[in-house]
């Protein structure tokens, strides 16, 4: 086995060293569980130091026959999946020692559930094979739904209905349509390179099948108006969910945008461009406006992401390297950022079970450790410069500038209104009287939280202070490169 | 020169994460040792501004062929005011030491103070308009953690969220100039930027653009009309900040910048015009604000939004020099008048009402003189600093034939006497009109508090003669200095007895206005209230600042927030989370099939959607 299969596997073997644990030592599972995916987290490192940054093709390839001959395991990784594989490799760890205290019942199935989760989520992200990679994307939702649907708060079961509804309903299409461009492109290979070797179907073919895949990814994003499922799965899922669903699951769309949806159907695509580029915007402005309105502080952070997942997607549909930089950047700030978020908001609701922005108060007072933590992760978030979230949304509105200025106009309106909800949110809970009511509750963080904090407190200024260490990583993949202008003025 | 960025910084982290365990007296050396250092640093080096040397930290950004370094200029401007932010901030260190003795977040506050310094140096010396836009940013960030440093008042929290949001309103159009620029330029370095609009190569519609975007910035920064709201509420902060933030140094980062790209506003008129007009209409408007304030903080405020005014007009007519010796000048006599007032509410246990004060003079000697001294700076009476350096924007005004705004700026001269004056025989004229309980613990302030003010006073005093006026001597000293950074040098005609008539004009304008202050508020006590009874309607629209909080309140606010939440409740869960529930129920009830399927069993569920997918693969797989 090589490395890449290692990071792949690990966490199907771990499930099943978890699966092992008797129950009586029910007590150790999280232990272990956070163990583990930390030990996975240093191996995925090792991905990260031996990546050729001059090479733009995939590296750490693995291609061996599998079912069919169309049908192979073909895996490997460019700079795209790369940093999404860390990404989830780090939250995972942070994901297991925030649900420490706040899982208290089958802790077996959760942890279970959550590196079948991760395995499928680095299946997705590493799969060069159009089955493989459908596979791998179904693998994840079920343990989701577990996720939400056990663990969840008081109205999972319609929250982790309608996010597996929504998502197979996309999923499903898409399936079909991997069918179908499989019997039109000869019926002989899943190969993604098989199939962009051929060239593009003809058109009318084309439009069904990029209206399929790109409805799947669309839910997963979630672009406007597509983005309902969100806020009640955000908002219900346990932290740990919340964590990840924000963190990783939700850039999968993008994802398969960036592998799929561009270099299977790119004139398509550019056909749906503008309508595509309107709907993020929308999405960044309304995300906006509905996070404003919100009382329940998990819901305004999910609505914050919609906003936030619209600046990705715009970074991407402006197509150009400026903003393609952007959007991969972008994804990790906003994993890390709103991942941190719902982290912190967790935080609060072990202590008092109540996500109600109302019924805070001068939180800052009594936790002033807790509320430095959230003021950082705020203002990431908000795209203060010097920290991470500004490198991001610098280059994505700068790309959407070369693209069309009036656009950036519109996209930058989103960083005022990003301003607006978070410091109202901040000042209402964290500022001003304490309240009475929840005052005997609210202690501040224990080591063990610190010190969950702390790595993406790190991160968060390391990657505005100093990008160029992921920022090298980032290339354009070598399948879209013709369709990525390079600016004509540069010089 | 690095040093100069890493002490202030590496203080404030020290204090941010050990500052609580930390003795007080060591954290009173510390921080304000951490901003001396730089200041001597940047004396040391200050002959070598005139070289324009770049230093390079490292590469910060890099996209497509862009590349945005680290790195600092050190020229005359920058050399300027690293000097002017590091004394000053010195200063009001050393002031705060005494001020906030009592406060419980003691080592919060110099934490805060000290990262406040660092983000402005970067402001100030950074070599390109990027880096310069994380100085501008960081600032800002400062002034909102300062301005609700007591944060557990509501106002406290809601004024240090105000400034926030407006200014993140200004930066967006920041933001969008310096996209343009970088479009156009290719590249977001000064010396580049400056080179590229000197040779020619940028259309004057362009610059027009860019620079009416950069200067919206500005109006939020630097708080012009129309974004000048967050300033007066901005004094929730802690006395020392104001003087600091809110009067002597971020404040004026709009007029730095504009100075900083004088080649970009030399080149439209357009623009330029708007900056002046702006600029001497907010400087006229705020003063009359001032008038009829009886917070003295809230005076001070409305008074440092006029004199930025100044700024702003001077540097919109093209007076960048005279610009910039306003600002420095402004710093030290407004940094005064508020480190004063903030001794004066130090002695009175918090009280800033000042119908509620006067006859301070004897209690507290020094801080009466030093504030009288600060205020004969700013009315422009002759000899203080305040009166070269707002007699050359008046002077550069009336020369390049911007007559009508020369006469705002006039009339402002007078309302500014008028209004400081006001203050000061309020606060330290006339009968006590305290409680005994206050009037019983009245005191002079320590001496960290103090020596301050007494340092600043000299220097509002003296600081004045580095520009004396044409017909003194014809090589001024600030002149040639700034004349380095101005990319496209004009000559203007200043014919003496012109200019000394209209020096003249305005001493007599500033001892008009001390004169009808005290006639006001010493002579006949009794006449303002008359006045402003028989003038009732504009009292009104004075005293209540012409409403303009709650017209931004009704149009922008409202809108906004209950907008959002009525689409939020009419449009996201009842039309599109409607659409998804609808069909949802529309399916469940039409068919027996699918309520067979809806068992309410997770395992059920699970246990179907395996079963499906695996059909379908099964039947396209093996079918094909």
């Amino acid at each position: 086995m090589q490395m890449l299969e290692y990071i792949l596997f690990g966490p199907f073997i771990f499930a099943l060293i978890i699966l092992l644990i008797p129950k009586e030592k029910s007590r150790i599972i999280m232990p272990v569980s956070a163990f583990l995916s930390v030990i996975h987290f240093i191996l995925s490192l090792y991905l990260f130091f031996n990546f050729d940054e001059t090479n733009r093709g995939f590296q750490f390839v693995i291609n061996k026959k599998w079912l069919n001959p169309g049908i192979n395991f073909h895996i490997g990784i460019d700079g795209v999946s790369l940093l999404l594989i860390l990404l989830t490799t780090f939250l995972f760890p942070i994901a297991f020692f925030a649900s420490f205290k706040s899982i208290t019942k089958k802790q077996k199935g959760f942890a279970i559930s959550m590196f079948l989760l991760e395995g499928g989520i680095i299946g997705v992200f590493v799969s060069l094979n159009l089955l493989l990679f459908y596979i791998f994307w179904e693998i994840m939702l079920i343990p989701m739904y577990f996720i939400i649907g056990i663990w969840g708060s008081k109205n999972r079961i319609y929250a982790s209905f309608k996010f597996v509804l929504y998502t197979m309903a996309g999923s499903l299409l898409m399936l079909l349509a991997i069918i179908f461009y499989f019997k039109s492109a000869g019926g002989v290979s899943f190969e993604l390179t098989d199939w962009l070797s051929k060239g593009p179907l003809p058109d009318h073919i084309q439009g069904w099948l990029f209206l399929a895949f790109a409805l799947a990814f669309m839910i997963k994003i979630p672009l406007f108006p597509f983005h309902t499922w969100l806020s009640d799965a955000h908002t219900e899922a346990p932290t740990a969910g919340s964590i990840i669903l924000a963190g990783v699951l939700l850039k999968m769309g993008v994802y398969g945008f960036i592998r799929f949806a561009l270099p299977l159907f790119p004139y398509i695509l550019l056909q749906y461009r503008e309508l595509l580029i309107i709907l993020s915007i929308i999405g960044i402005i309304y995300g906006g406006f509905m996070a404003l309105a919100q009382k329940d502080m998990k819901r305004l952070v999910a609505y914050s992401s919609v906003s936030h997942m619209g600046i990705i997607m715009l970074g991407f549909l402006v197509l150009n390297k400026e903003g393609f930089t952007g959007a991969i950047y972008q994804m990790l700030n906003h994993g890390l950022s709103t991942g941190a978020l719902f982290l912190l908001v967790g935080i609060l609701y072990e202590r008092t079970h109540t996500r109600q922005i109302a019924d805070y108060g001068g939180v800052a007072k009594l936790m002033p450790i807790y509320s430095a933590f959230f003021m950082l992760v705020m203002f990431s978030s908000a795209g203060l410069p010097g920290l991470n979230g500004f490198i991001g949304e610098f280059m994505i509105l700068w790309g959407t500038f070369e693209f069309k200025k009036i656009l950036a106009v519109f996209a930058g309106t989103g960083i005022i209104i990003g301003a607006a909800y978070l410091l109202w949110m901040y000042r209402r809970v964290m500022q001003g009287p304490v309240k009475q009511t929840i005052k005997e509750k609210l202690v501040d963080l224990n080591i063990r939280e610190i010190l969950v904090l702390i790595p993406i407190i790190i991160l968060i200024i390391w990657m505005g202070v100093y990008p160029s260490t992921f920022t090298n990583k980032i290339t354009v993949p070598v399948s879209i490169q013709k369709y990525i202008m390079t600016i004509k003025g540069d010089r | 020169m690095i040093f100069i960025l890493l002490f202030p910084v590496l203080s404030s982290l020290i204090l941010i994460l050990f500052g609580r365990y930390l003795n007080k007296k060591i954290v009173s050396l510390f921080s304000p040792i951490s901003i001396l250092i730089p200041f001597i640093i940047g004396i040391m080096n200050f002959d070598k501004a005139g070289d324009n040397i770049i230093y390079h930290i490292y590469r910060w950004i890099s996209i497509g062929n862009i590349n945005i370094e680290f790195a600092l200029k050190w020229d005359h401007l920058s050399a300027a005011m690293v000097l002017m932010v590091t004394g000053v901030s010195f200063l009001i260190h050393v002031y705060s030491i005494g001020y906030m003795a009592e406060d419980k977040s003691y080592p919060r506050f110099f934490a805060y103070m000290n990262l406040f310094t660092f983000f402005m140096l970067v402001l100030v010396l950074s070599s390109n308009i990027i880096m310069m836009f994380v100085g501008w940013e960081g600032v800002g960030l400062c002034s909102y953690l300062l301005i609700g440093f007591w944060f557990e008042k509501e106002s406290a929290a809601k004024a240090g969220m105000k400034a926030f949001i407006v200014n993140r309103i200004g930066d967006l159009g920041f933001l969008i100039g310096i996209f343009w620029i970088l479009y156009v330029v290719r590249s977001a370095d000064f010396i580049k930027i400056n080179s590229f609009v000197s040779s020619g190569l940028m259309p004057v519609a362009t610059a027009t653009i860019i620079g009416l975007l950069l200067f919206a910035g500005a109006t939020g920064k630097s708080a012009q009309i129309p974004l000048y709201v967050w300033l007066p509420d901005a004094m929730e902060g802690p006395t020392p900040v104001s003087a600091l933030i809110h009067a002597a140094t971020m404040v004026t980062a709009g007029v730095y910048m504009i100075v900083r790209l004088n080649g970009i506003y030399s080149l439209t008129p357009t623009a330029s015009m708007v900056v002046a007009v702006v600029g001497v209409w907010t400087a006229f408007y705020a003063a009359t604000i001032a008038l009829t304030q009886t917070d003295i903080k809230k005076v001070l405020a409305y008074s440092t939004i006029s004199q930025i005014g100044y700024m702003v007009f001077a540097a919109g007519i093209g007076a960048y020099g005279a610009a910039i010796f306003h600002l420095i000048m402004h710093a030290f006599f407004k940094a005064l008048l508020f480190l004063g007032a903030g001794s004066v509410i130090h002695a009175m246990g918090g009280i800033q009402d000042m119908r509620k004060m006067g006859g301070l003079k004897k209690y507290m000697p020094t801080t009466f003189y030093t504030f009288l001294i600060a205020g004969l700076a700013i009315s422009g009476v002759p000899g203080f600093a305040g009166f070269f350096s707002k007699d050359e924007i008046l002077a550069n005004s009336y020369f390049m034939n911007h007559r009508i705004l020369w006469i705002i700026g006039i009339m402002t001269a007078l309302l500014t006497a008028l209004y400081i004056f006001r203050l000061i025989f309020m606060t330290f004229y006339g009968e006590p009109r305290m409680d005994k309980e206050v009037q019983y613990h009245i005191h002079e302030s320590p001496k960290t508090m103090t020596i301050p003010l007494i340092i600043l006073a000299v220097l509002s005093t003296i600081g004045g003669y580095i520009s004396l006026p044409e017909f003194i001597s014809k090589h001024s000293l600030w002149k040639s200095y700034m004349d380095k950074i101005i990319v496209f040098k004009k000559e203007i005609l200043f014919t003496h007895t012109t200019e000394i008539n209209l020096t003249l004009l305005s001493s007599f304008i500033a001892i008009l206005g001390i004169f009808i202050a005290w006639y006001l508020y010493v002579k006949n006590t009794g006449l303002p209230d008359k006045l402003s009874n028989k003038f009732k309607f504009f009292h009104k629209l004075s005293y209540d600042k012409y409403y303009i909080d709650e017209i931004y309140e009704f149009v922008f606010i409202n809108p906004v927030v209950y907008g959002s939440e009525g689409i939020y409740q009419w449009f996201d869960i009842a039309v599109i989370d409607g659409i998804v529930n609808g069909s949802g129920k529309f399916s469940l009830y039409s068919g027996n099939l699918l309520s067979y399927f809806q068992s309410g069993f997770l395992k059920d569920y699970i246990y179907h959607i395996i079963t499906g997918a695996i059909l379908i693969l099964t039947i396209f797989v093996l079918g094909l």
